[in-house]
């Protein structure tokens, strides 16, 4: 059964895919939609591309975190308690973006929809950064170090030299923890990596509206990713390749760097050309091979240590036991295609391409301030 | 303060806050669903308004219990980093299947829903809001599986080389399932959330009944009184079920976390034929010698736990006696001197505060259900006022009967008990993550906490607003069959 940790280090990456792929495109939207629309019509049809699916795409997230607290918990516990600021950041942004969207429209209100807005793009580009740093970090590696925990209510512990961790192979008393706080997750390297999710987002989110739009605003959209897409195929050939040497631990992540390459270039160039379905296809590989490269480039860590490579938490250390395993194989093998039909449904129902012409004249909520009358109603003497 | 006791109360803040969110997603989905297969198969206009009006509020609620669920679940890694070492391996299963079965299928059909209107089938429509309500109870089920394990850990083995809980085999994750702590827990919970959604149904049922009949709008007091009635019924079936599944409960809690009801009774010592306090007074301070009993109920308490009212079979646990069983029992763990009392006043308080709120719904539902006979529409503003003040109470409730629940299992985090697995435990001070600072966990309790306030305000200032609002019955919206050029049926 112990092929079954390697198992569940792909589905783990597979969910990340899942979910960057997807929720990608809505932050690009999200950070785009703003300055793209000439009108406030414009932005609800922007708005609309992604209405139905980004709560859908959101829970990739949920499941790639759910699913790491059952197949790894040491991975889990160290990583999220590690990264503690830097996650609080993220998850308030992405409340507020949920919030944003979906009360919106709910008030008929210049002012109040300028600000949900700016809640929203704000949000979208900060969060789509801060993602391309927190992975870009597990592929440079972060101060990880084993710990002795000698009194846990008090929080005291001893650091273990890594020769006596080498040694020790009984984990009950030693684990792994983060130590640097949450500046250590700033170098040059995760932050241009922040910059690489965040341009990958934008081309994303440009040619997804390309694709979901018609008329005028869709010939801007259409510019606006061609645009786009030579500057993420750019930011990320420089960051992948950084990564690659002086990171990357094997051969075989030149593999999925490869495939995001070539994906990035035929993105640009299909984007060029004005082929939106082909250059979505595309950019949407190329984040897929993208993540797939950060996750082979760490391989076989799920946290590399750059203080001392003894230090890195492996996949076999930070793994569950077999029976969880098995059980959440089950799970997945029966459930993962269900979920993926009645997605792959539910964007074939919203496929018709959104004009500005289908948007009602009239703003969606209610008005501000004192009710209008409802149209029967006679006051009473 | 410590990191540990800021991490508690972040916990306790943003749980508490969510699941004031969560239960009304988890009652009104399902009757939204109901509403609109009304409208299905009598076709009557006002079934489709209700639950277009409903529906609103189940979205702007649906929004803000999404975006701080995803808190919930990365909380355990930030916060509770040695708590999710300790369990992970059973504690992550039921998260990762909530995921995968019901939060999916939330979302996807709660889109489908929106703004699938107009472009499928009013059956297939109505269909999808059926999925939603589906997926939100599967839910509730997935999450109090994962918390009845640390009221009750079934289903697990310790491992004292890794030093952690694990799980007994593949068969051990079907007994986290069919745990039956899980069952009760999720029976009750679930009858809750009824009972909450149906009285915020019913409560602006009959403040619209009223409100409509004295301004005199055309069609909307039969209206209302529908919307109203339909919370009445379910009020009433939910109180009953939440009774009754309380009992349940509670009767396993007596079985499976004696410390905790005792504690909830202020009951000092072993006792025959134990009485109910109905109120109690004194200083609290974990002394339980100190309270003094004002208000009892002889022998109900005894009756409650073990089905007898009197003779040593009615033997319930008291607080001092267990404290001292606890004692000897982990003397050479935890040291002799360790206390494990939880904090008296929060749990017997939160105990009447989960239990004497709901009155108020039932009040409504059996006047309201009598004044409303025959066809007859209720007009008195009295009772208007009454049906608002109604609505926040089974929110109290329930509120408070997570506090119970959770602030009753302390200082365990995962308890021990006569029937679950006895040696997988863990106290709550060994759970916190280790090299979080207080000054972060501060940070981010203060974070939460504002945001969640000025969110929880805009969410107020919404769902009332849409009350105020309700219903113009003048508009023709009713979806329509696919069509092509059409204005989309509901855009942002």
């Amino acid at each position: 059964m112990d092929f079954l940790p390697y198992l569940w280090f792909i589905v783990i990456a597979v969910l990340w895919i899942g979910y960057l792929t997807l929720e990608g495109f809505d932050f690009g939207v999200g950070m785009l939609y703003t300055t793209v629309s000439k009108n406030p019509k414009e932005r609800r049809v922007a708005l609309n591309t992604i209405g139905p699916h980004w709560d859908g795409n959101e829970v990739w997230l949920l499941t790639a975190g759910g699913a790491t607290f059952a197949a790894f918990p040491e991975w889990y516990a160290t990583m999220f308690s590690g990264m503690y600021l830097a996650l609080f950041l993220i998850l308030v942004l992405l409340i507020v973006r949920i919030c944003a969207i979906e009360w919106r429209g709910k008030i008929n209100d210049i002012n109040w929809r300028k600000r949900w807005d700016l809640a929203h793009t704000v949000c979208a580009w900060l969060v789509s950064f801060l993602w391309g740093v927190a992975f870009a970090n597990l592929v440079q590696g972060m101060k990880i170090e084993v710990l002795e925990i000698t009194n846990p209510a008090t929080q005291t512990y001893e650091i273990v030299s890594p020769e006596a961790f080498e040694a020790a192979t009984n984990t009950a008393a030693y684990t792994h923890h983060l130590t640097g706080g949450f500046f250590s997750l700033l170098t040059p390297f995760t932050l241009l990596g922040g910059l690489v999710t965040l341009s990958l987002f934008l081309t994303h989110g440009a040619v997804f509206m390309a694709l979901k739009t018609a008329g005028d605003f869709q010939v801007r959209v259409e510019k606006l990713a061609a645009r786009l897409s030579i500057g993420s195929l750019l930011i990320t050939a420089v960051w992948a390749i950084w990564a690659q040497l002086a990171y990357a631990s094997g051969f075989w992540s030149w593999i999925p760097l490869a495939i995001a390459a070539v994906c990035l270039v035929l993105t640009a160039l299909w984007a060029q050309k004005g082929d939106e379905l082909k250059a979505f296809i595309a950019n949407f590989i190329a984040i897929a091979a993208a993540v797939a490269f950060i996750f082979t480039a760490m391989f076989p860590n799920v946290m590399k240590s750059s203080i001392d490579p003894a230090y890195s938490l492996t996949i076999e250390q930070a793994s569950a036991t077999g029976p969880t395993q098995i059980i959440m194989s089950v799970a997945s093998l029966i459930l993962v295609p269900i979920i993926i039909g009645y997605s792959i449904w539910s964007y074939k129902v919203f496929s018709k391409r959104i004009h500005v012409d289908n948007i009602p004249d009239d703003p969606s909520g209610l008005s501000r301030g004192t009710k209008k009358p409802l149209a029967n109603e006679v006051s009473v003497q | 303060m410590e990191a540990l006791d800021l991490a508690r109360w972040q916990f306790g803040i943003t749980t508490v806050y969510h699941f004031i969110l969560v239960p009304l997603t988890i009652g009104l989905a399902p009757l939204v669903a109901i509403m609109q297969t009304k409208w299905l198969r009598s076709g009557e206009e006002k079934w489709m308004k209700l639950a277009e009006f409903f529906g609103k509020i189940l979205i702007i609620n649906f929004a803000l219990g999404v975006a701080t669920g995803i808190v919930q679940e990365f909380q355990f890694g930030m916060n509770w980093s040695e708590y999710s070492r300790f369990v992970g391996d059973i504690f992550g299963a039921p998260l990762a299947f909530e995921a995968l079965m019901a939060f999916f299928l939330e979302s996807t059909f709660l889109g489908l829903w929106v703004f699938g209107k107009g472009r499928m089938s009013a059956k297939l429509n109505t269909l999808c809001i059926w999925m939603v309500a589906i997926g939100v109870n599967i839910s509730a089920y997935f999450i109090l599986c994962a918390n009845s394990f640390m009221q009750h850990p079934v289903g697990a083995v310790y491992n004292e080389e890794t030093g952690r809980a694990e799980l007994d085999g593949v068969g051990g994750f079907l007994e986290v399932l069919t745990n039956n702590t899980a069952i009760a827990a999720t029976s009750h919970t679930i009858t809750a959330a009824f009972l909450v959604a149906g009285t915020l149904v019913a409560g602006i049922g009959t403040w619209w009944m009223v409100r409509s009949t004295k301004k005199n709008i055309a069609g909307q007091p039969e209206m209302w009184r529908s919307a109203a009635r339909f919370g009445f019924v379910t009020i009433l079936i939910s109180a009953a079920g939440v009774g009754l599944t309380g009992h349940f409960q509670g009767q396993l809690m007596y079985e499976q976390q004696p410390m905790k009801m005792a504690s909830a009774e202020a009951q000092c010592h072993n006792e025959e034929g134990a009485p109910l306090s109905i109120l109690a007074i004194g200083d609290f301070t974990n002394d339980c010698e100190n309270v003094t009993r004002i208000i009892d109920v002889p022998w109900v308490t005894s009756f409650m736990a073990t089905n007898h009212f009197t003779g040593p079979e009615s033997e319930v646990a008291g607080v001092e006696d267990v404290q001292a069983f606890y004692q000897e029992k982990y003397a050479d763990q935890f040291g002799e001197d360790y206390d494990y009392r939880p904090n008296l006043v929060v749990t017997y308080y939160s105990f009447r505060a989960m239990i004497g709120p709901i009155i108020f719904p039932v009040i409504l539902a059996l006047a309201g259900l009598w004044f409303t006979r025959k066809e007859k529409i209720w007009d008195s503003s009295g009772w208007a006022k009454y049906a608002l003040f109604a609505i926040p109470m089974p929110f109290i409730a329930s509120s408070f009967g997570w506090i119970f629940t959770e602030m009753g299992r302390q200082p365990w985090v995962v308890a021990p008990n006569p029937t679950g697995v006895e040696d997988v435990l863990l106290l709550t001070d060994y759970g916190v993550s280790q090299t979080t600072s207080p000054a972060m966990v501060l940070t981010t309790l203060i974070g939460f906490t504002v945001l969640y306030a000025i969110l929880g305000v805009v969410w107020f200032l919404l769902v009332r607003r849409y009350t105020l609002e309700g219903i113009d019955l003048t508009t023709e919206k009713a979806p329509a069959p696919d069509d092509e050029n059409q204005p989309l049926s509901f855009v942002y």
